[in-house]
């Protein structure tokens, strides 16, 4: 809709933000540090090994996971692979246009990979079906249906419960055939929830999770991938530079939201 | 088995539709109109974007708007992952589309202007490209685009010598034996007039005839559901 | 079909047969059938059967007050984007005081948001002013949008439900035709509450008697209602104007 260029970021309602958030508050009347409604709804796409749609506010996700046998990477010949996408579909925005993936989605896809990946939240080892030859792939795909901010986070979260809820195909190693219709054991998995938690800046003021509004004003933003406080993975975005007391008091924050967000998701997940 | 009492592995009759059907509109709040489609274990979801500038400006028609669609199936709506991005097949289903929806759209109210139309298949068991029209017929009504009637898709087809209704995947693709399968996805306005119409198979005049009809009387209850979810968008 | 009845209809339906019947906006007559032509809600006065869209762009008309984004200056104006595919151009000639052509940016700027009138629409785009009251720059407030068939159970009947609005939030508020609300009050509370109860007017437009239901909605909230000093009877500027059919 043409009127949506209105919305991307007049000063009149930049200044209006900064103003509220110096008095503690939001245009939606959130804390700075309060989260939107979370809501998951698993098994979304059946056809998925696991499946997840992830709605936080009006931001709207849905990751599924798909797992093949192949050849394991010639440097980690017993472990698994993980590969994980991200596409921003122009379902969910006015403002995406069509053709190879921009840098916005290609960067959601790192940030989770990589939250994912250095967690060693799945025990890749255990992938392995034949040393060398044959081992499972992961693949973990994200795709947004609706933004309205902070895609990274509501990603992080669906990445994390689809790879709780997914449950692995049967492997016939005479046939070297996957056989989809038949799936019972859980991933291997270690007891974690890596979560992304994203911390945006706008003045002096720390944000969570921002709506569309709220993210194009905030100037720089910090992407912390941990679980129960321990730091797996980091990314700033944006060209602002932090103060080291600022980053400090991100790393606080994310801690404090980890543990509202694993009791929210452990809630949805049961 | 070859006899022409084709029995269907779900225990439908040939010309029963796929259950469950579900229909909800306003699905995506960013969109100007959105819908959910669902037939069976496919799923469908459209979005409107419009009518809006037309960029780049030399695309621009002046004397009417244009209906650009795209169809996406995701990675994860099928038994074995699609990888992302655009393919052939989805390049041709989005063309399919804007032909099968455009005659009922007036679409000389908004020159030098674009409705864009997206659809992502969810999950997929066969009759993705109807299920996607279903629900695009729906988004383009809820985001007030003027219409002079609604589309309603699904497809017809042949399973060895008995006619069919609403192939599942295993129909479509699997089914082999006798005169194989033909699968006939067909789109028809709520006034009776064709406008998408595929053939994939072997089939005589007669029972394409026949099955036209089957499928018309097939899009009259499908727009019944469509109506529906229109209706009911207001709590 | 009874007069006055409002019924949701879609594209393509039936809305009543008959050869007395006339087919109004959003309606076309095949043979003896009026149908519609749009999803909305079909009414009939004196015969006259038309749809009152439920969603779909803004359309511009003339007399509409709108909010608007600056997006371009040129040597004699600027192109504001008021969601409209045609150009929206205010020219220096409709400001309330004489611009100078090199100073057009002291005025407004690429990015700036403006309430802005209509006073003309023909082949080339659509002619803007800022010369009456209550238009021009928006200098500090909160804007946000909602669907533009909504704007008018926002104003009310000849602005009833804005008022109420108004007198229990304290905020100056102006709605623009084209869905963009602007709302300034003292405090960020009573934006925020002013914000709330015009997306739960939105939410239940379709409700019968909602205007008098509001005074309820604002005392369950805690609300106390006091004669906005700020609301000046004659400037129907201030709440956006009327649509001019």
């Amino acid at each position: 809709m043409s009127g949506e260029e209105i919305e991307v970021t007049p000063k009149v309602t930049e200044e209006r933000i900064r103003k509220y958030l110096e008095q503690g508050k939001r245009f939606d009347g959130r804390e700075l540090d309060g989260f939107r409604k979370l809501t998951i709804e698993k098994g979304i796409s059946k056809n998925a090994e696991g499946s997840v749609r992830v709605k936080l506010g009006k931001t709207d996700v849905i990751v599924g996971i798909k797992m093949d046998v192949g050849t394991p990477y010639p440097d980690s010949p017993d472990k698994g692979n993980l590969m994980v996408t991200a596409e921003l579909l122009p379902l969910s925005s006015s403002r995406i246009e069509l053709g190879p993936p921009k840098f916005d989605a290609i960067e959601i896809g790192r940030v989770i990979d990589r939250g994912i990946r250095e967690s060693k939240i799945i025990e890749l080892e255990k992938l392995c079906i034949k040393e060398g030859e044959k081992v499972w792939t992961v693949f973990i795909d994200i795709y947004s249906l609706n933004d309205d901010g902070n895609l990274i986070d509501a990603a992080g979260i669906g990445a994390v419960a689809a790879l709780k809820i997914a449950k692995i195909p049967k492997y016939d190693e005479k046939e070297e055939k996957v056989i989809y219709s038949e799936r019972d054991k859980s991933i291997p998995l270690r007891k974690i929830s890596p979560f992304a938690i994203t911390i945006h800046k706008i003045g002096n003021n720390l944000i969570v999770d921002p709506t569309k509004e709220e993210e194009d004003v905030s100037e720089t933003r910090i992407t912390i991938g941990s679980s129960e406080g321990t730091i797996h993975s980091m990314q700033k975005g944006g060209s602002t530079p932090l103060k080291t007391e600022e980053i400090s008091n991100a790393i606080d924050l994310v801690e404090k939201i980890w543990k509202e967000l694993f009791k929210k998701v452990e809630e949805q997940l049961k | 088995m070859t006899t022409k009492g084709y029995v269907r592995k779900d225990g439908r009759k040939n010309d029963e539709l796929r259950s469950p059907i579900k229909a909800e509109v306003g699905v995506i709040p960013n969109a100007d109109g959105s819908a959910m489609f669902q037939i069976g274990k496919t799923i469908a979801i459209a979005a409107v974007y419009g009518p809006k500038k037309m960029h780049p400006q030399h695309s621009q028609d002046p004397e009417k708007g244009t209906l650009r669609c795209t169809y996406n199936m995701n990675s994860f709506s099928v038994e074995e992952r699609i990888k992302p991005g655009p393919s052939r097949r989805s390049t041709e289903i989005s063309k399919i589309t804007e032909w099968a929806l455009e005659p009922t759209l007036m679409l000389d109210k908004f020159p030098n202007m674009v409705v864009d139309v997206h659809i992502n298949i969810i999950q997929a068991d066969a009759g993705t490209r109807c299920a996607g029209i279903n629900a695009a017929s729906m988004a383009l009504a809820h985001a007030g685009i003027p219409m002079r009637d609604m589309v309603s898709s699904i497809s017809v087809g042949k399973i060895d010598k008995s006619l069919v209704l609403d192939l599942d995947k295993y129909e479509d693709s699997e089914f082999d034996e006798g005169e194989g399968s033909t699968d006939i996805p067909v789109s028809i306005t709520h006034s009776g007039e064709i406008t998408h119409l595929q053939l994939d198979g072997k089939i005589s005049k007669e029972q394409l005839m026949e099955v036209i009809e089957m499928a018309k009387k097939a899009c009259n209850e499908i727009y019944e559901i469509q109506k529906k979810a229109l209706k009911e968008a207001l709590k | 079909m009874e007069e006055h009845k409002r019924n949701l209809v879609i594209p393509g339906e039936i809305i009543t047969e008959g050869d007395n019947y006339l087919p109004g906006e959003g309606t076309e007559k095949r043979g003896k059938k009026i149908v519609a032509l749009r999803y909305g809600l079909a009414e009939e006065i004196n015969k006259l059967v038309k749809v009152i869209p439920l969603s779909g762009v803004y359309q511009p008309r003339r007399g509409n007050v709108v909010i608007g984004k600056v997006n371009l200056l040129t040597f004699n104006g600027w192109v504001i984007d008021i969601g409209t595919a045609e150009n929206a151009f205010l020219p220096l000639t409709e400001t309330p005081r004489f611009v100078p052509k090199d100073r057009l940016d002291e005025v407004m700027e690429i990015g700036d948001i403006a309430v802005v009138k209509i006073f003309g629409i023909n082949g080339r785009g659509i002619d803007l002013t800022i010369k009456s009251r209550g238009l021009g720059r928006i200098d500090e407030g909160l804007i946000f949008k909602i669907n533009p068939n909504k704007v008018p159970r926002v104003i009310g009947k000849e602005g009833s439900m804005i008022k109420i609005i108004k007198d229990y939030t304290n905020c100056n508020i102006t709605v623009g035709q084209n869905g963009f609300i602007w709302i300034k009050g003292d405090k960020i509370e009573d934006e925020l509450f002013a914000k709330e109860a015009i997306e739960f007017v939105t939410e239940k437009s379709f409700m019968e008697g909602l205007t008098d239901k509001m005074d309820g909605w604002f005392e369950s909230k805690g609300a106390v209602k006091r004669e906005s000093k700020r609301y000046d009877e004659k400037s129907e500027e201030e709440w956006g104007g009327e649509n001019d059919n």
